[in-house]
């Protein structure tokens, strides 16, 4: 009987307990909620201003249950922080320093503290030089705890030292191109067969016996674009082999810049050549800016005049394939030659040489044999011998990381982290 | 006169070139202000310089016409029809449309250039097919490769193909993004040296041949 009023007043407490428990830990919890600490706010560094940055400690209620909401003001005497506008809300357990993207030489604090960078734009009009007061209050339910406003100042800043590392590393590849320019002038440098510029020749010597002319393109972009400038350049080197051979050249352009300096280009080259009585100013001409108006019309020359040797050079879209399967129709030996990733398997398919990428770049070298081109070679050669190892032990200190649960890797990580 | 056309452009290029490599690095609005003003330079050249391009082809048409050169009527089809659009252009002041009714300039640009344009454009998809027949036959061990991994490919891109071969989906996923996803990858790294290393030497002048070739 005793035992059985014991088992029932045991009943009768544990829920009464489990109850009281949870009740208490409730409003433990719910007084823990406390203003954010430590709260710092300051002009975002290394931008074009119109940018406030808020910093502040984490706290234990850290949880989804609990938000965060950033308020901004533009009074800064002794501001009402209630009568401030919430500007972003966000679960407590987001927005830390560890989460963003300024690399380890520019962080304003360690990888643990919160952070929210404010910005122009959705509601939030920031004035280079306006003082603003900022504050971040942590709700949960209908409790709200305000943190006191901090004034800043956003600022327009001259460098961004977020970009330091590939300014760091441009200056070291030019270095080594410098460097390697230089032995480049001391000692003879090995240059592997390309048996696209090894074709050339073969090219021009065929339309030559053909009695039928060479048709030589630039691609799709104007003279701001590398790709067109080394274009330009390889037709140098083209051009005076035609003045040699007395062979035909029509270089239909898209850009009317780029046609008066290939026309520069082409008039120096029979110039060297000691041709100069061939040079034809009609031999680079303009057709039009537009892609399949220029595509129809080279299409057109192709199938009129058939070409012996077509050679693109150049950046290259949609139009690629409609050029070179019309040359292949022809029967033309074609050289082709892009930096445009996405057209390259349609060039490889349908041309007899192709020059992938850097190989364009690398064709003026290739071509003409002057040390300080040579050496530029050998310098981009370095370059990728540098990269191929950062890429080595970038895998395996990221892997590394990630098993150890160590943030060191990062140190170097973030060395090579966006650099573009 | 050789100060003029060389030393000159090559201090342009300098100053120039290493004035707008050390802009990338300062975000600073008056930065990015320089780079708007000098990219409305070049449009406003670029218009200039379009003078240039259509008195070039007006004049290779036009000796094309008078030689009677094969495929002469050709060229006297782009006279017509360019002075043609000139003619419609200044009547409709340049504009396709007015109160929502479409001028003769609009209708020239709807009804003939974009239906033009758009043939051109659907040529593109016979044009993939013969050369993909050209490519694709197993001829050699690297076409029987290519053979292969577009067969995979394109099984796994439509839904039938995946039906009739369930890997094919994962495997074509796997092919894309880390068989071709790592070339793509160093063909670019290669690409972006190149670029680096040929943009240096047109800053400091070693590579001039675009001036007009000459080491005077």
């Amino acid at each position: 009987m005793n035992r059985d009023n014991a088992r029932s007043a045991c009943g009768a407490i544990l829920p009464v307990a489990i109850t009281l428990c949870l009740s208490v830990s409730s409003v433990f919890a719910q007084t823990s909620l406390a203003p954010p600490q430590d709260l710092r706010a300051f002009d975002t560094p290394s931008d074009g201003g119109g940018s406030l940055t808020v910093l502040w400690s984490p706290a234990s209620y850290d949880n989804a249950a609990t938000r965060y909401q950033v308020l901004l003001g533009e009074e800064t005497a002794v501001p009402d922080p209630a009568a401030m506008q919430v500007v972003a809300e966000f679960p407590a357990n987001q927005h830390y320093v560890r989460e963003s993207k300024w690399p380890w030489w520019t962080r304003p604090a360690t990888g643990d503290q919160h952070q929210f960078t404010l910005r122009n734009g959705r509601g939030v009009e920031l004035k280079d030089g306006t003082a603003y007061s900022i504050t971040v209050a942590a709700v949960r339910s209908d409790v709200r705890e305000i943190a006191t406003p901090v004034q800043a100042t956003p600022q327009p800043n001259w460098i961004n030292w977020n970009q330091m590392n590939n300014l760091m590393l441009a200056l070291l590849f030019g270095g080594i191109v410098f460097y390697a320019i230089g032995t480049a002038r001391k000692r003879e440098i090995f240059l592997r067969r390309i048996p696209g510029l090894a074709a050339v020749d073969e090219a021009i010597g065929r339309a030559t016996e053909l009695g039928k002319p060479i048709l030589y393109l630039t691609g799709a972009h104007d003279m701001s674009d590398p790709s067109t400038i080394a274009a330009a350049v390889i037709l140098g080197r083209v051009a005076k082999r035609t003045a040699a051979y007395g062979t035909d050249l029509l270089v239909p352009h898209r850009d009317p810049i780029t046609m008066a300096v290939c026309q520069e280009i082409t008039k120096q080259a029979y110039l060297e050549a000691g041709k100069p009585d061939l040079y034809k100013d009609d031999s680079n001409f303009f057709i039009t800016s537009d892609q399949f108006s220029y595509t129809a019309a080279v299409d057109g020359i192709m199938l009129r005049k058939k070409p012996a040797a077509n050679f693109f050079m150049g950046s290259y879209f949609a139009e690629a394939l409609l050029l070179t399967e019309t040359g292949a129709s022809t029967g033309a030996i074609q050289i082709a030659g892009t930096d445009s990733d996405h057209q390259l398997p349609f060039f490889v398919t349908t041309c007899d040489y192709t020059l992938i990428g850097e190989e364009l770049y690398a064709a003026s070298a290739y071509l003409s044999r002057e040390p300080v081109q040579v050496g530029t070679l050998r310098g981009q050669d370095i370059g990728k011998a540098l990269i191929l190892g950062v890429l080595g032990i970038g895998t395996i200190l990221a892997t590394l990381g990630i098993m150890l649960d160590a943030q060191w890797p990062q140190l170097f990580l973030d060395l090579f982290k966006d650099v573009k | 006169m050789i100060f003029l056309r060389r030393q000159v452009p090559l201090l342009i290029t300098l100053i120039s070139g290493l004035v707008f490599a050390a802009q990338y690095y300062v975000p600073h609005p008056v930065s990015e202000q320089m780079l708007t003003s000098v990219t409305k330079w070049l449009q406003i050249i670029g218009g200039f310089a379009l003078v240039l391009g259509v008195s070039s082809l007006f004049h290779v048409h036009a000796v094309k016409i008078r030689r009677k050169e094969a495929g002469w009527g050709y060229s006297f089809v782009l006279y017509v029809s360019m002075l043609g659009t000139i003619a419609v252009g200044l009547w409709s002041n340049g504009k396709e449309a007015v109160d929502g009714t479409m001028t003769a300039f609009g209708w020239v640009y709807n009804f003939m250039m974009v239906p033009l344009q758009g043939t051109m454009f659907a040529i593109l998809a016979f044009f993939i097919a013969s050369a993909a027949y050209r490519s694709f036959r197993a001829r050699s061990r690297e076409a029987a490769v290519l053979l292969i991994a577009a067969v995979i490919v394109m099984m796994g891109r439509v839904p039938l193909g995946e039906y009739l071969i369930p890997l094919s989906g994962d495997l074509s996923q796997w092919i894309l993004n880390v068989l071709n996803a790592s070339v793509r990858r160093a063909i670019l790294i290669g690409v972006s040296l190149g670029t680096v290393a040929l943009s240096i030497k047109i800053i400091f002048g070693m590579e001039r041949s675009y001036l007009g070739g000459g080491k005077e």
